[in-house]
């Protein structure tokens, strides 16, 4: 049985993510086709092809695809699936925008943000922000499933994968895409950073984020924060880590002024080590850190900076 | 335009779950239920569509069992018109909430339907996207804010997502789908007197079968079991403790 793999790609380039969506769909097992859709992706296609495991990667390069809006990728990849016996991406925001609209339109369920791989039909995922992981099985003849990056260790390369150009444009006067505003950073991606140095409330403001941005250039750490910073205004949405941000899961997490919510540790729990900084000793972030540092923030971190 | 908001029971988001000793599923006996966040989003949004005069009516509706009729007084409590209850004891999961929905969109023809983005027990994130699918209708998901212009044939909805990447702006034509997330705004509280006047608020109670859908999910669940525990560590004294403890013991430094 065959896998189609929906390739994650920004300005032109392969993201990360699909590396690690092409490890699960190893682990299901079975012929990995890459799908690229977008406009000008003729470099992520090649980076694709790349990857170690795929067999083929299938281009649709159109304006059509550009953005990646939902109604016309689910109409392809709706219109390629009948091939496949699963179809997956990465748990970010653009494939959990399509691919629910492509398995309602194939009238199967999806299986969200799986984490192992138990067998074809049968997948880890966790539930109840990560309170509780869930063993489900797919009684449906297409699996449709989101990834979550962090349960799979990404593919190497030194694939050399064909690729080939597929034809079906899928029209659509439902949509538009008016503009957007990325984030510029220099620094790591959060997914994919070994260090992310995080801050919350306790930060204060956006301004004294700045003590943040020092230790992460030392370390070469990407900068998140808890939904209570982002809610303030303190930074933008993108740097949001949890439940319902981003799921991390570095070699070192750094938790300043972050009191340890469900929801915050949903996103970062399985990070490999933890350090918290907090003022109050009774904080739960304390609970899951394997290094606790009571202090106030505004003394630590310049110490911090200037020690590393 | 008529506004109709998919809202959904779930665990209260302060609970700490247990898992069940024989580990079919989550404990929920005794466990304070509540409406999803995500919903609560959903149900202002739409009330203060209905306040900007945007919104001529609010249609709240659930599937799921009798008990979440509570959720449906207290978005009628909130500002929702009247409700709709498509009772379920089945495990409902999103395709089948969605194709629920997907009759009843067919049934109101509403100019927006609002949805959460993710229920916060399954963790799904799906429902919003499968009903636009299964209505043909387009979507914007993860929104913090919308903008509703013009009404009818012509009216068109913009939306602001939150993307990974930071925000992304689509223009949709009307009717469409929208799914809520948590910066579009800050949910008020009901108001006693408010309460009062949403028990007497119109209330249908359908089942799938009268809508002709099958509710029931498709994926079974075998097992749920508790995460592995992250073992507690320890409180180093100093900054200084605490490299050296990164450096020499943890090597991530
Ligand atoms: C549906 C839903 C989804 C959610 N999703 C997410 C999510 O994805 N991610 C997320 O993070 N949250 C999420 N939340 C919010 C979550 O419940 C918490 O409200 C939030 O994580 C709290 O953020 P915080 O720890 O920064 O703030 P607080 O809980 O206010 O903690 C601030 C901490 O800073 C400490 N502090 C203050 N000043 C100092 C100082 N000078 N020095 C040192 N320490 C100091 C305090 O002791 C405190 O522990 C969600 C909530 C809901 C309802
Ligand atoms: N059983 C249900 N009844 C009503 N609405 C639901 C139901 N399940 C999901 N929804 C809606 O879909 C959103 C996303 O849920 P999900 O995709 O299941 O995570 C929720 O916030 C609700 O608005």
């Amino acid at each position: 049985m065959s896998i189609l793999v929906l390739a994650e790609h920004q300005d032109g380039a392969l993201a990360g993510a699909t590396a690690h969506v092409v490890a699960a769909a190893k682990a299901i097992g079975g012929d990995i086709d890459v799908l690229v859709a977008g406009e000008g992706v003729a470099a992520v296609a090649e980076a694709a092809a790349g990857l170690d495991g795929v067999g083929k990667v299938r281009v649709a390069d159109n304006a059509a695809y550009a953005h990646q809006l939902a109604e016309p990728m689910a109409a392809l990849i709706a219109e390629l699936a009948d091939d496949y016996g699963h179809v997956l991406a990465a748990a970010s925001t653009s494939g959990k925008n399509v691919l629910p609209r492509v398995a309602a339109l194939k009238d199967v369920a999806q299986i969200s943000e799986i984490i192992a791989v138990e067998s074809p039909d049968t997948f880890k995922r966790p539930i109840y922000a990560g309170n509780a992981i869930a063993t489900v099985q797919s009684e449906d003849a297409l699996k449709v499933i989101t990834v979550r990056t962090t349960g799979f260790d990404a593919v190497g390369e030194g694939g050399s994968a064909g690729v080939e150009a597929i034809d079906f444009v899928a029209d659509n006067s439902q949509s538009t895409f008016i503009k957007e505003e990325l984030a510029e950073s220099d620094r790591p991606e959060l997914g994919a950073a070994k260090v992310v140095v995080s801050g919350g409330r306790g930060m204060g403001n956006g301004e004294n984020f700045k003590l943040l941005d020092g230790i992460a250039d030392k370390l070469g750490a990407a900068v998140g924060a808890s939904r209570a910073a982002v809610d303030a205004g303190f930074v933008p949405n993108d740097m949001q880590v949890g439940q319902t941000g981003k799921i991390v899961a570095p070699e070192l997490y750094i938790a300043v002024g972050i009191s340890g919510a469900i929801q915050h540790l949903a996103g970062m729990k399985d990070s490999k080590v933890i350090v918290a900084i907090n003022k109050d000793e009774e904080a739960p972030i304390f609970q899951v850190a394997d290094y606790g540092l009571v202090a106030d923030l505004f003394d630590a971190l310049p110490e911090l900076e200037q020690k590393l | 335009m008529k506004v109709l908001v998919a809202v959904k029971r779930v665990i209260d988001y302060n609970v700490k779950i247990r898992v069940k000793a024989d580990n079919s599923d989550v404990d929920l006996t005794n466990v304070k239920m509540a409406m999803n966040p995500f919903c609560e989003i959903a149900v202002e949004e739409a009330v203060r569509l209905k306040e900007k005069g945007v919104a001529t009516e609010v249609v709240a509706v659930t599937v799921g069992p009798k008990a979440a009729q509570e959720q449906l007084r207290t978005a009628l409590a909130l500002g929702a018109d009247r409700a709709i209850h498509v009772e379920s004891d089945e495990r409902v999961e999103s395709l089948g909430a969605a194709k629920a929905l997907a009759k009843l969109v067919e049934d109101e023809q509403p100019g927006l339907v609002i949805l959460g983005k993710q229920a916060i027990d399954t963790d799904n994130n799906q429902a919003g996207q499968m009903l636009a699918a299964l209505t043909g209708l387009p979507q914007a998901t993860f929104a913090s804010e919308v903008n509703v212009s013009g009404d009818g044939g012509d009216g068109k909805v913009q939306v602001t997502r939150e993307i990974d990447g930071g925000l992304q702006t689509l223009e949709l034509a009307l009717p469409a789908i929208v799914t809520t997330d948590l910066r579009l705004n800050e949910p008020r509280y009901a108001k006693l007197p408010d309460i009062m006047k949403a028990k007497k608020k119109p209330l249908d109670v359908k089942t799938p079968a009268d809508l002709g859908v099958e509710v029931a999910s498709r994926v079974k669940l075998l097992r749920v079991e508790p995460p592995a525990e992250r073992q507690g560590g320890i409180k180093v004294g100093s900054v200084d403790e605490l490299v050296d403890k990164l450096k020499n013991e943890a090597k991530v430094l």
